[in-house]
């Protein structure tokens, strides 16, 4: 059994890879989607209100933070290690409440489901970002609750690297979404 | 070794303790039977399941097989069961499309892609690579229950007052996206979509599964090279999977939005009863695009697992090695490249830039090489073989036939030019349904007659499984040969009535002979439906470990393997799956090492 144990990745942290690459799949899709219609008459752009800037910051910032808060883990510095989850889970919370302000802010500007722009296409892009977002807070209030109550016996760090790295791909998937809306959507 | 294959079982997440007598840790009925997770026990969840479907699906095409037969004859049996769809004893119209697009839902999805690589890849792929289960047991039993749910979902579409949905199964917008055109466009399309959604994440749990356990647990030995071609099947099917069905999840979410939220990515310009929409700017188009990209590698979602268990199943059965392995593989592999590229041939007539379109028809022409590819490789595995005409055998030779019959429809499909004129029609359907729908079934039904006692422990009915199988080949050909005929005279799918046109009239008696050969067909099925439950109790008792003889992993383990599959060690593997007639003997397991005088393959 030395292949399956020794040289090959973790299976779950495999399972992981697949599923990522298979969110990328739904994105390309709806971007694609956003590309193809925006060519047809009618089309609205829209400008994206400035309280995205501090949701891109709050997550970007996240990233760094769990990163931090999985090195803690490896070194067994469980003390720091749950502060770090902490606040990587507050900085989730903060970047979806961002979000949800961003698209308030854009229905005050009477940018509803009406009609067929970039804005509608932004409601359901974001909002499915925002939803593996919420996907994340989960699983790291899953693992922090653990690190608080569980008793843990084996310091196996696969489920915290599986949440980060998770962590760091809807960090990159919105940074993709972002400059997609800037670059594409702007015009 | 014994502590290595320990952890390589509890790194699966499972706890499998296994201990010499096959004790097996205390499982409680709901643990073993319902919420298990066994890849195993969910295989055999998802192919009752796909069952019951196709009893439902089966039975739908033989309502509106009634209608295309005998337009204007009453049978007030229908009445007694169905009310007002059925009011004097005759198909209403929303009745028979909600009866059309349900057919073809529960086929497509619920049968052909769960009930079909939702049984054998559970089934066979740990058996078949050497592992103990799948990489995460509990997303595997979650795919099965989500499953589950978009089965009750889909099902209780069917009962809602205003009926299923209606508008085909590819859900095309605008008819799909107003609730205002119809009665199935109502409820019924919501719960279609939600159905689908849940579907959509159930079959990408068990993709995910199957790629990683495939990649990451195979047993010492196992390179990918020495997998059984059905375990390669399942993987490229797994791919095409996690890769596609995301984008129908796109398309299906943005048609969710104009359905309900008041958005416009698919409406454009739209006067329905005399009302003027405000919807504008959409495209009906993307749509199509969307439901497309996962819609074609769909096909071949639903073709490649099949391919791969006739491929194991004819070299088993024809007692010789498979013709091609590598050619195999290889042909594999560009069938799954090129399903992500043809998709637009579905599209031909709606408007689409006729240079793109030469494009598509190139790259749709183009697969006809590894197909082709394949079933010479299928021909002469079978060429001067030993053959054994057990049921799955003549399952699988069934399926090349068919297969090669349907395949040479596609070509005339393909063409865009000769699309204009056939598309649409009967045609389209005679060869999708052989080539897809019956083809992929013969697959089907000839791996659950071989793999069936290793799933139970017993044997099916042999001549009940005679009568399912001439009767179901000799019935899917006068089906659908005739149906070709129709389509090149015009004849259009999808209608209810075509006495008006009198240049129709003279297929009347045909379309009766396919609707009695429908009825027939469809009890065979219920003859194999019959022999299924039976012999699960009643079938006549495995007795040894290997009854077809065959090299792969599965047949080393015990008749009926508990979870974990293996009592002892896990079989080390020395060798590729097929080497049966070789330096006179009949079969060498994949588990005998290479002895110093062996002859090369």
């Amino acid at each position: 059994m030395s292949s399956t144990t020794t040289t090959k990745m973790h299976p779950h942290k495999f399972v992981l890879w697949v599923a990522m690459g298979s969110l990328i799949m739904m994105f390309a899709g709806l971007t694609s989607a956003f590309i193809v219609k925006s060519n047809q008459v009618g089309w609205k752009s829209v400008t994206l209100p400035s309280v995205f800037w501090l949701s891109t910051l709050a997550i970007v910032l996240s990233s760094g933070s769990v990163q931090l808060a999985l090195r803690c883990f490896r070194e067994r510095e469980m003390a720091r290690y749950r502060v770090w989850m902490g606040i990587t889970l507050v900085l989730g919370v903060v970047f979806i409440g961002l979000q949800w302000s961003g698209f308030m802010d854009l229905w005050a500007q009477e940018i509803t489901f009406r009609g067929s722009g970039a804005g509608q296409f932004l409601y359901v892009i974001f909002g499915l970002h925002a939803l593996h977002v919420v996907g994340g807070v989960v699983a790291l209030s899953v693992l922090l609750a653990k690190a608080f109550f569980g008793r843990i016996k084996i310091y196996s760090s696969v489920p915290v690297e599986i949440a980060a790295t998770y962590w760091h791909f809807v960090d990159l998937l919105w940074i993709y979404l972002l400059l997609f809306f800037l670059l594409i959507g702007g015009n | 070794m014994s502590e290595t294959l320990m952890t390589t079982a509890t790194v699966a997440g499972q706890a499998t303790t296994h201990h010499e007598e096959h004790g097996h840790h205390q499982e409680s009925f709901i643990s073993k039977y319902i919420f298990s997770m066994d890849h195993k026990t969910i295989a055999k969840q998802f192919l009752i399941t796909g069952i019951v479907w196709a009893i439902v699906g089966g039975l739908f095409s033989v309502l509106f097989r009634l209608q295309l037969g005998y337009p204007d004859r009453a049978f007030p049996i229908l009445e007694t069961f169905f009310g007002q769809w059925a009011k004097g004893g005759q198909i209403q119209p929303e009745f028979y499309y909600g009866l059309v697009t349900m057919h073809g839902t529960v086929l497509v999805f619920f049968v052909l892609t769960a009930g079909l690589s939702g049984t054998f890849a559970n089934l066979l792929i740990p058996l078949q690579i050497g592992a103990r289960d799948m990489a995460s047991p509990f997303l595997n039993m979650l795919s099965y229950w989500f499953f589950f749910l978009a089965s009750v979902v889909m099902m209780s579409s069917i009962f809602v007052n205003t009926g299923p949905a209606s508008g085909g199964w590819t859900m095309y917008p605008p008819l799909s996206a107003l609730k205002q055109a119809g009665d199935g466009q109502k409820i019924g399309t919501d719960l279609w979509l939600i159905s689908m959604a849940l579907f959509i994440v159930s079959s990408l749990l068990g993709g995910l599964n199957y790629i990683s356990t495939i990649l990451n647990m195979r047993t010492k030995g196992m390179s990918m090279t020495r997998m059984p071609l059905t375990i390669w099947a399942v993987f490229f099917t797994a791919i095409l999977g996690v890769l596609s069905f995301p984008v129908l999840l796109s398309g299906a979410i943005l048609l969710l939005f104009d359905r309900n939220l008041g958005t416009s990515f698919y409406l454009s310009d739209i006067v329905i009863n005399g009302e003027v929409l405000p919807n504008e700017g959409g495209s009906a188009i993307l749509y199509q695009h969307l439901f497309w990209f996962l819609g074609h590698p769909e096909v071949y979602i639903i073709l490649l697992p099949a391919m791969g268990m006739v491929s194991e199943i004819l070299s088993v059965n024809s007692r010789k090695p498979i013709f091609g392995y590598m050619a195999m593989l290889g042909s594999l592999f560009a069938i799954a490249v090129l399903a992500f590229l043809v998709w637009a041939h579905h599209m031909f007539v709606t408007g689409l830039n006729p240079f793109l379109g030469s494009v598509f028809v190139l790259l749709t022409l183009l697969i006809a090489v590894p197909s082709a590819i394949k079933v010479f490789n299928w021909l002469t595995t079978l060429w001067r073989g030993n053959i054994r005409f057990t049921p799955a055998a003549l399952f699988a030779i069934g399926f090349v036939s068919l297969f090669i019959s349907g395949g040479l429809t596609g070509i005339f499909l393909g063409n865009s030019t000769i699309d204009i004129h056939l598309h649409d029609t009967m045609f389209v359907v005679a060869h999708f349904h052989i080539v897809m729908g019956v083809a992929s079934f013969f697959g089907m039904y000839a791996g659950v007659y071989h793999w069936f006692p290793k799933m139970f422990g017993r044997y099916l009915n042999n001549t009940m499984a005679y009568i399912h199988f001439w009767v179901t080949m000799v019935g899917a050909y006068l089906i659908y040969w005739p149906m070709h005929y129709q389509g090149l005279a015009g004849v259009p799918r999808r209608y209810l009535d075509k006495s008006g046109w009198v240049n129709f009239n003279n297929f009347r008696d045909l379309d009766q002979m396919i609707t009695i050969v429908t009825i027939l067909v469809f009890a065979a099925q219920l003859l194999f439906v019959f022999n299924f439950f039976y012999s699960i109790y009643k079938g006549r008792k495995v007795r040894s470990q290997n009854p077809w003889g065959a090299n792969t992993l599965e047949w080393t383990t015990p008749v009926n393997p508990g979870h974990g599959n293996w009592e002892g060690d896990i079989p080390e593997v020395h060798r590729w799956p097929y080497d049966y007639g070789k330096d006179g003997r009949e079969f060498i397991p994949q588990t005998e090492p290479v002895s110093a005088n062996e002859s090369k393959h």
